[in-house]
């Protein structure tokens, strides 16, 4: 059973997690929507498999 | 190493920086007086196999890890290079201090200043997407994930929780979207309307969306799926997904479609899925030779994004006056006088692409006038070239791919690699037609004419000092909205006696009328 209707993102006003480049966060800003910049670094000290690790434990 | 080179390497323990930021201070850094080689970045194996390559070697670079940052000059004297690292310094101490104003580290942290956020937008290295990702849609967010470099795997499994939460995945590797009017990655500022966008590639879309604009009609949503959403492991979730949302908006009239060849399977079930639309589809797929048939009389199938563009405005506005691609006579004299210019050895089109759905569909314009082009992206795989880095008889260049781009900024966002290119053109006295596209709209390099302008006019100075004249002809995806001031780039090319095309089939139509008449020699 579907949480959403999957067409929902496209009659909200978006709201926006930017993740990475700064760049992105800047013009999406300057198209007036809400938007929030996650300055991203690698976790776990980028061992991707720590990660899995991790998610799976927590 | 050579006795008058200084070198200089630091490691920056956890001192973290987005790739593409780095790329762009080091372009600046290598174009300082007095410096040789310069490498800043951060120490991913990737990135440390690229130093290894470039012949540094320095044994805690072997120990740094991925948060850690590497900084290598080397330089003609120790005041160069100490005065690199001065610069390199300023710039980093000057985005440390911004960097303390926003204080969101994680999604989670980012969720709790903007708890009914709807859509995640990524770009981060690829590895790290899937991780990342996952944990965005369990929070209720929709995707946006710029980034490539995610195994098909990972796509899978993403795009099919997302299906269970009724959430829809753009990308892997989706370069644009407008969403109600808003871009998201490299996306043309377009007026709203009635035609709705499914695509594959992120420049086909910028060039659909910018031509609907330039024709004096609108968009509704541009939804972009990843390049590998057609592919039959994936089998179209999110083109099936953009169908529905097209299908069911009340602002949306006509449905385009603009893709690569679809996997075969989903070929099939796309054709039912159209079949049972509501809506009038258009679908534009690159390269391919056999259309396909569709059975409902109101959708169209074509090959080139233009025609789709036309059969969408036409589906809108039966009998309107929308953009024709034939030749004006005009153009007709033009090549003409320009071919009288050349030279008796000037016989060979080199394209320096940005854009990789222009460096296809180009290649299909001339194959359809019968001009055969070698290219590193080509449309069969006879057409590739030996060496990319060398050109042959006629070929056009994706300087996006990443064989060129490995550690180097993508050609959208600067010029330096095309640079390049276009200088080693130049030394061939039997280059004709250097062909260019130009890519506006957000994100995209903010002057990317005036990069490549000192380049252009040093082949059309060296064809004339071979005795011939160089004929250069480029394409200019965007509008009179953009960010670039669409007007001055196209000015800047004027100047410099470029023919210019708001389309980049025109252009390369343009380019396959200057070869008609040419014996060329071939394979």
């Amino acid at each position: 059973m579907m949480e959403k209707e999957k067409d929902a993102l496209f009659k909200e006003s978006l709201k926006i997690i930017n993740i990475g480049l700064e760049k992105f966060f800047e013009n999406i800003e300057a198209q007036s929507v809400e938007v929030v910049q996650v300055d991203w670094e690698p976790p776990a000290g980028g061992d991707t498999e720590m990660m899995e690790i991790l998610d799976h434990l927590l | 190493m050579e006795n008058n080179m200084f070198t200089s390497i630091e490691i920056r323990k956890k001192q973290y920086y987005d790739s593409v930021f780095l790329m762009g201070e080091n372009q600046k850094l290598g174009n300082s007086d007095g410096i040789i080689q310069t490498a800043v970045l951060m120490a991913s194996e990737k990135n440390k196999s690229i130093l290894l390559d470039l012949g540094i070697t320095y044994s805690k670079i072997e120990d740094a890890g991925p948060n850690d940052l590497i900084i290598a000059i080397i330089g003609e004297s120790e005041q160069a290079v100490s005065d690199a690292l001065g610069k390199v310094d300023s710039i980093l101490q000057g985005l440390e201090a911004k960097k303390t104003e926003a204080r969101f580290h994680t999604i989670q942290e980012g969720l709790g200043q903007l708890p009914d956020a709807n859509l995640a937008v990524f770009s981060i290295p690829g590895e790290y997407v899937p991780h990342e990702a996952r944990k965005a849609l369990e929070a209720g967010l929709n995707l946006f994930i710029f980034s490539s470099n995610v195994s098909l795997d990972d796509e899978l499994q993403l795009k099919q929780k997302a299906e269970e939460k009724g959430l829809i995945v753009m990308g892997p590797d989706c370069g644009t979207s407008l969403i109600g009017g808003i871009g998201i990655g490299f996306a043309n500022v377009v007026r709203q309307g009635e035609i709705g966008v499914i695509g594959a590639s992120g420049t086909g879309l910028q060039e659909f969306t910018s031509q609907i604009h330039n024709a004096g009609y609108g968009i509704s949503h541009a939804i972009g799926t990843g390049s590998n959403d057609v592919k039959d492991m994936i089998g179209g979730i999110t083109t099936f997904s953009a169908l529905e949302v097209l299908e069911k908006d009340p602002n949306t009239k006509v449905i385009a479609f603009v893709s690569k060849p679809l996997g075969e399977q989903l070929a099939e079930g796309l054709v039912s899925r159209i079949a049972a639309c509501k809506k009038p589809i258009v679908c534009c797929f690159l390269g391919l030779d056999s259309p396909l048939q569709l059975p409902k009389k109101s959708d169209r199938v074509v090959r080139i994004i233009d025609e789709a563009v036309k059969a969408s405005i036409d589906l809108l506005e039966p009998g309107s006056k929308s953009g024709n691609l034939t030749l004006t006579p005009k153009e007709l004299a033009w090549c003409e006088e320009e071919r009288g210019l050349w030279s008796p050895e000037q016989r060979y089109l080199r394209g320096v692409f940005a854009g990789g759905t222009f460096t296809y569909q180009s290649q299909q314009v001339l194959k359809d006038a019968g001009i055969r082009v070698y290219s590193n992206a080509p449309l069969s795989h006879h057409m590739t070239l030996a060496d990319p880095d060398v050109s042959q008889y006629h070929t056009i260049v994706d300087m996006g791919d990443e064989f060129y781009t490995l550690g180097r900024p993508h050609p959208m966002i600067s010029g330096a690699l095309r640079n390049e290119r276009i200088e080693q053109e130049a030394k061939d006295p039997q280059m004709a037609i250097l062909f260019l596209d130009f890519i506006l709209g957000y994100n995209a390099s903010e002057d990317p004419v005036g990069e490549l302008l000192d380049s252009i006019i040093l082949a059309q100075r060296k064809a004339e000092s071979y005795g011939g004249h160089l004929t250069v002809v480029a394409s200019m995806c965007g509008t009179d909205q953009d960010p670039q001031d669409f007007a001055m780039q196209k000015a800047l090319l004027d100047q410099q006696d470029v023919f210019i095309f708001n389309s980049n089939a025109r252009a390369a139509f343009f380019c396959a009328n200057l070869l008609r008449s040419e014996k060329v020699l071939e394979k």
